[in-house]
């Protein structure tokens, strides 16, 4: 029985090869068994029916489409309310602010009796103020000359590291993609260890190196280790390896040198990644508190970062509008460059 | 060199004998038997080449043969051109050790290495400035530390041995420290990739204004950590506006301070979850749009469901993206230290105690050797777990590719 149902078959696809087919006939289905009116309204009844089912899954896909971005918006709310609450309150009176948030600084500060620690009453979330002025924002840039001289000393440690940084991990980075060899993977692999290690790991020698070097309490003590850290190393590697190997392939045969690869083809490629890096690393040193904590103990050469997180009771008036001055920066490089930003995140993150 | 010849058609080896032979011409690939049958019933002495080459002899078959010798065709075996073809040892080429030769391969080797050193020298060069400040300002702190750490003390260089690990592993402010550095790193980076994961999938099932999104949630990672500070203070201190809400919306409901309590370190997580949701989710939605689409398609038109095509499909293909979001959580991770000793100071919660304070601590009371010990405990571990990440990443990476 097997066997011949094997060569019938075989029999079928060599007539189907030669391009041989036998006609059959049409089976009885249950459409053709109709009457032609029985017909007409069978058909009528399923368009009603499929209408229906694709308006109800039309509206099942609108019901989750609404319950995603309703979930979507909650998060981005979540996530905007601190910067929006920021400079909202940044826009209050001083008095105004004193008033509603002194008893949160009351229980943080120690000196605050403990009775007036535990007094009952809380801040109310105020969004909107009172009477919207700019009166902080001008005792904070007219009246405070010392504010305005910690910005520019956060400015003046970032724009170095960050420039710096770029330029030598640009060139290692190069250097890493192109040239793999074992024992450069093993010293690639201890930068990735150098990057993950916490700052505090290599305090102690650090502050020895920059005694002896002589560049303590100056900021070439945080601006040249910062210089050399590996993060952006890390990062760009990984993508400059993603470069096909065939467009430097071609460039050596048209007799590019290295130097040529690097600046014509290596580079334009990774410009993305460049920028985003560049953000990345901005927001990251703007933020530095730790370094300069210890290695600069003069106070008037600390960076605003160091000079805002102290602040307390006495500053409270001005903090919000001095956190939104300090804030506004970074989101300005951030809307400026966001699109690079994505486009250079993303591409690290593929293989 | 027949068989070299007609190697690479799908005749039996039979036939092409019969070809070398000069017997058969024009024979299609089906049709020997008829030939075998021919030649039983012709005698031998009429069966000349010349006969065969004017007059083929054509036998017309019924249908019933002819279908038979159809299907019982011989199958062509594998015959590879070279298999059949015999090596003389004139066709294999010797080379002789002629002076001249030996003169070439020399340069040829000579410039292979000038090559080699020529590519060293170059990509050496590119790395030098990297390298030379990454020996100053991170190997050599470490060696220091490496030195100190068993010394009695940075001045006093007398060799203690491991007295200096002894005390630090048995510290207990050392134990709780890294106890509660590895469970803050252990619940908040997974939390981060998975949490991660899912807005990303939010966000890539054909929401409208899925970019407007993206940068909203991006937006927390450019915000300074000062005042983000100020804001969580504001938020979380005990006379804070979390407390204050919690009171309007339930009647009495209890105070708590929330920095100073065991839910300090789930404030902590949520600080480090909205500072890095944005950068993973950017991360694994890019991943997403890399997927090919087809298979996607193909697995839908299959009949699987949006959950079986996440776990089958697309998990397969954000494997190296989880991996990457992994690390970098752990890397931000340890600079959440940073947000947690400008909102607590020096001596936070026991549950908030980081190993970064206990080094801090160290430093202002200059107990360096204590320190330098601790450091590089950390350092042993931190090498250990992230070579392991790493080992881990590539034996996946080659399981995906196969």
């Amino acid at each position: 029985m097997d066997e011949l149902t094997r060569i019938e078959r075989k029999k079928q696809a060599t007539l189907a090869r030669r391009n041989i087919y036998t006609e059959s006939k049409a089976p009885e289905t249950f459409i053709t068994s109709m009457s032609e009116e029985a017909r007409e309204l069978f058909f009528a009844s399923e368009k009603k029916r499929i209408a229906l089912n694709l308006r109800k899954r039309k509206i099942r896909k609108g019901i989750i489409t609404g319950i995603g971005v309703f979930i979507a918006a909650f998060i981005s709310a979540l996530a905007l309310v601190p910067i929006f609450f920021t400079f909202l309150n940044s826009f209050m009176s001083s008095e105004e602010i004193v008033a509603n948030y002194n008893t949160v600084f009351q229980s943080m500060s120690g000196h605050a009796t403990q009775g007036a620690t535990y007094m009952s009453r809380t801040p109310v979330l105020k969004l909107i103020p009172e009477e919207v002025t700019i009166k902080q924002y001008t005792t904070l840039l007219f009246m405070n000359p010392e504010y305005l001289f910690k910005y520019w000393n956060s400015i003046l440690l970032t724009l170095p590291i960050v420039a710096g940084q770029m330029v030598v991990a640009c060139l290692a980075s190069y250097s890493f993609a192109r040239y793999r060899r074992k024992r450069r993977e093993v010293l690639f692999f201890s930068y990735i260890i150098l990057m993950l290690m916490p700052f505090q790991v290599t305090l102690v020698p650090n502050y020895m190196i920059a005694d002896t070097l002589g560049i303590l309490d100056t900021i070439w003590a945080i601006i040249l280790p910062g210089i050399f850290s590996t993060f952006a190393i890390f990062l760009l590697t990984k993508y400059m390896r993603q470069i096909p190997s065939g467009y430097i392939e071609a460039a050596t045969l048209d007799g590019a040198t290295e130097w040529q690869i690097f600046t014509n083809i290596a580079l334009p490629l990774c410009k993305n990644a460049i920028f985003a890096l560049t953000i990345l690393l901005f927001i990251d040193y703007w933020n530095m508190v730790e370094q300069p904590l210890v290695l600069l103990t003069d106070v008037n050469k600390q960076p605003l970062s160091v000079f805002l997180s102290q602040i307390n009771e006495p500053e409270l008036g001005i903090a919000f509008a001095a956190s939104s001055v300090y804030m506004i920066p970074p989101l300005l490089i951030f809307f400026w460059g966001e699109e690079y930003l994505v486009e250079g995140i993303s591409r690290s993150g593929i293989k | 060199m027949g068989t070299l010849l007609f190697g690479m058609d799908n005749r039996t080896s039979k036939e092409n004998q019969l070809i070398e032979k000069g017997e058969v011409t024009g024979m299609r690939p089906g049709s020997e038997v008829i030939h075998s049958e021919k030649a039983e019933e012709k005698p031998a002495s009429e069966k000349t080449n010349k006969a065969l080459a004017v007059k083929p002899i054509v036998r017309v078959l019924s249908e019933e043969e002819h279908e038979e010798a159809l299907i019982n065709r011989p199958k062509p075996k594998n015959v590879t051109p070279l298999a059949t073809a015999k090596l003389t040892p004139k066709d294999i080429p010797v080379f002789e050790d002629t002076p001249e030769r030996r003169e070439t391969l020399e340069l040829r080797k000579k410039r292979h290495f000038k090559r080699k050193l020529r590519d060293w020298g170059i990509f050496t060069g590119y790395l030098t400035p990297s390298f030379v400040g990454v020996l100053v300002f991170f190997f050599l702190p470490l060696i220091l530390l490496l030195k100190t750490s068993f010394q009695k003390s940075p001045t006093n260089s007398d060799f203690v041995g491991f007295r200096n690990y002894e005390r630090v592993l048995t510290n207990e402010a050392f134990i709780s420290a890294s106890k509660n550095t590895l469970t803050f790193a252990l619940i908040s980076v997974p939390l981060a990739v998975v949490l991660a994961l899912l807005i990303a999938l939010l966000l890539n099932s054909g929401l409208p204004g899925k970019s407007i999104f993206r940068s909203f949630l991006l937006n927390p990672m450019m915000v300074p950590v000062a005042s983000v500070v100020l804001i969580w203070q504001v938020f979380f201190s005990y006379n804070g506006v979390i407390n204050g809400i919690a009171a309007d919306l339930f009647e009495g409901a209890q105070k708590i301070d929330w920095m100073k309590s065991q839910y300090a370190q789930i404030v902590i997580m949520l600080l480090f979850l909205w500072k890095n949701l944005g950068y993973n989710m950017v991360l694994f939605l890019a991943a997403l749009n890399s997927i090919p689409h087809e298979i996607l398609e193909s697995a839908e038109m299959d009949g699987a469901g949006p959950l079986k095509r996440f776990f089958a499909i697309k998990l397969h293909y954000l494997s190296p993206t989880i991996f990457f979001v992994g690390i970098m959580s752990l890397i931000n991770s340890f600079k959440i230290f940073r947000e947690v000793y400008l909102l607590t100071g020096d001596y936070p919660f026991d549950n908030l105690y980081m190993l970064q304070h206990f080094m801090n601590n160290s430093f202002t009371h200059l107990d360096y050797s204590k320190l330098s010990a601790g450091a590089i405990v950390m350092c042993v571990v931190m090498i250990i777990i992230v070579g392991g990440l790493f080992f881990a990443e590539s034996k996946f990476d080659s399981d995906v590719e196969e």
